[in-house]
């Protein structure tokens, strides 16, 4: 049975990344995961770090986000990401670099670290590193 | 006067500068245009974070139980000013403005006995603050070559921090405003504390979405704490934005004006070899003839 389909946006402050129909859309919010189906009611919440799936008539894609904000109206559904990365766009060289840039920085405890910054970006990292290996 | 050879040696000079100077516009209407498209990239995404916000405080019942770090007023002890210019110069007054403007709200900060940190972002107001007494707390360097959102998240949540631990009680920004390719304006603006976001101080209003069932996940209030700081990532990177463009619309209005200047200069130059040439072809004849007579 073919899923109905609705307009899809995705976005951030630098371009566009996505707009199409799509059946369904997964993402990370900050309640837990959830789904989004055609005719859902609308809806508004905060994203966290996670993954996305993006599932339109045959194909999945996934990308990573580091949070944002997602809003479902009737004339369609609406992603604004602070960033975004389809799995395929990944860099694993440098999300791994970025990896141990943030657990070395956890590490070392010195006065003056931002430890919720250099958490922050080992969760983003850490996301990133999940997608780009599936 | 000068002999031939010189002015011809000071043509060829200008003509090898003009040359340069206009390539260097070439390069700065090309990067122009790049940074006009990410202006217009971002629009739809601060448009709609606009109307989202909008709609959220509006439907907030109770505006004064929205407490945030970043709406909180404090008396003025310590103020934080983000200076934004370019990383390089030959843009005309672009670096020059930012700096004037920087410092007199420094002095007039001064003058009230209100400390100032600075934040510099591009290296021209860095070299300039660093060897003065002013207390430099950040450099942004060479963000511009390859400007990315994470700049600013990076910047707007360095000043946060400062605001909410309550390091400083005010943050401004001083930028170039892109107001189109020939006129930048230099802006002063308050980040923080954020002003009361009423409907009405958000512009473009669109259409109103009265939908009756609309869900909000987890609550209305704590939705809004969350979008806070990313209002303010938003308007870092407009500011960002703005200053970029705003730095490659200065350099191409400079170095055309450069080109000009040195074409001028050496139509004047042109006249003068030619004048000179003439005398010396006069000269030689007259040498010839008075020696001719001479010796007939």
């Amino acid at each position: 049975m073919a899923d109905k389909a609705f307009l899809l946006e995705i976005r951030t402050p630098e371009r566009l990344i996505f707009d199409d129909e799509v059946t369904s859309v997964r993402a990370p919010g900050n309640q837990g995961n959830f789904q989004v189906l055609a005719g859902h009611i609308p809806f508004l919440t905060v994203l966290e770090p996670g993954i996305i799936i993006v599932r339109s008539e045959n194909t999945d894609r996934s990308m990573a986000t580091s949070g944002g904000l997602f809003e479902v109206l009737p004339g369609g559904t609406t992603a604004l990401l602070d960033t975004a990365e389809w799995s395929d766009e990944i860099d694993l060289k440098r999300v791994e670099s970025a990896r141990e840039r943030a657990i070395n920085r956890l590490a070392s405890r010195d006065e003056g670290i931002d430890i919720s910054r250099a958490e922050a970006a080992l969760r983003r990292a850490l996301v990133r590193l999940k997608i780009a290996s599936r | 006067m000068e002999t031939l050879r010189e002015i011809r040696r000071r043509i060829a000079s200008i003509t090898k500068i003009s040359q340069v100077t206009d390539a260097m516009r070439m390069v700065a209407t090309a990067k122009l245009r790049r940074a006009q498209q990410a202006i217009e990239a971002n629009r739809p995404y601060a448009n709609r974070f606009n109307r989202i916000l909008t709609q959220l405080v509006s439907v907030l019942e109770d505006e004064s139980a929205i407490s945030h770090p970043l709406l909180e007023t404090r008396s003025l002890q310590k103020v934080c000013v983000v200076a934004v210019s370019a990383d390089r110069g030959l843009c005309g007054s672009f670096n020059a403005n930012t700096i004037r403007t920087t410092s007199q709200r420094i002095q007039h900060y001064q003058q009230q006995k209100v400390e100032v940190d600075l934040i510099c972002v591009g290296r021209r107001v860095a070299d300039f603050f660093r060897r003065r007494e002013t207390n430099v707390m950040a450099e942004y360097i060479n963000i511009f070559n390859q400007l990315g959102f994470e700049t600013a998240t990076a910047l707007s949540s360095q000043i946060s921090e400062m605001y909410s631990s309550a390091k400083v009680d005010l943050v401004e920004i001083i930028y170039n405003d892109f107001r189109s390719a020939i006129l930048q304006v230099v802006q002063t603006e308050q980040l923080l504390p954020l002003d009361e976001i009423s409907a009405e101080s958000l512009a473009e209003p669109t259409e109103p979405t009265t939908v009756l069932e609309y869900l909000y996940e987890p609550t209305q209030g704590e939705i809004l704490q969350q979008i806070l700081p990313k209002h303010l990532n938003a308007q870092m990177w407009k500011v960002l934005l703005d200053s970029n463009a705003a730095e490659h619309a200065a350099r191409m209005t400079a170095m055309e004006n450069a080109t000009q200047n040195a074409k001028d200069l050496i139509e004047e130059m042109v006249l003068q070899r030619n004048r000179a040439r003439q005398t010396m072809i006069t000269k030689e004849v007259a040498e010839i003839v008075s020696g001719a007579e001479a010796s007939g």
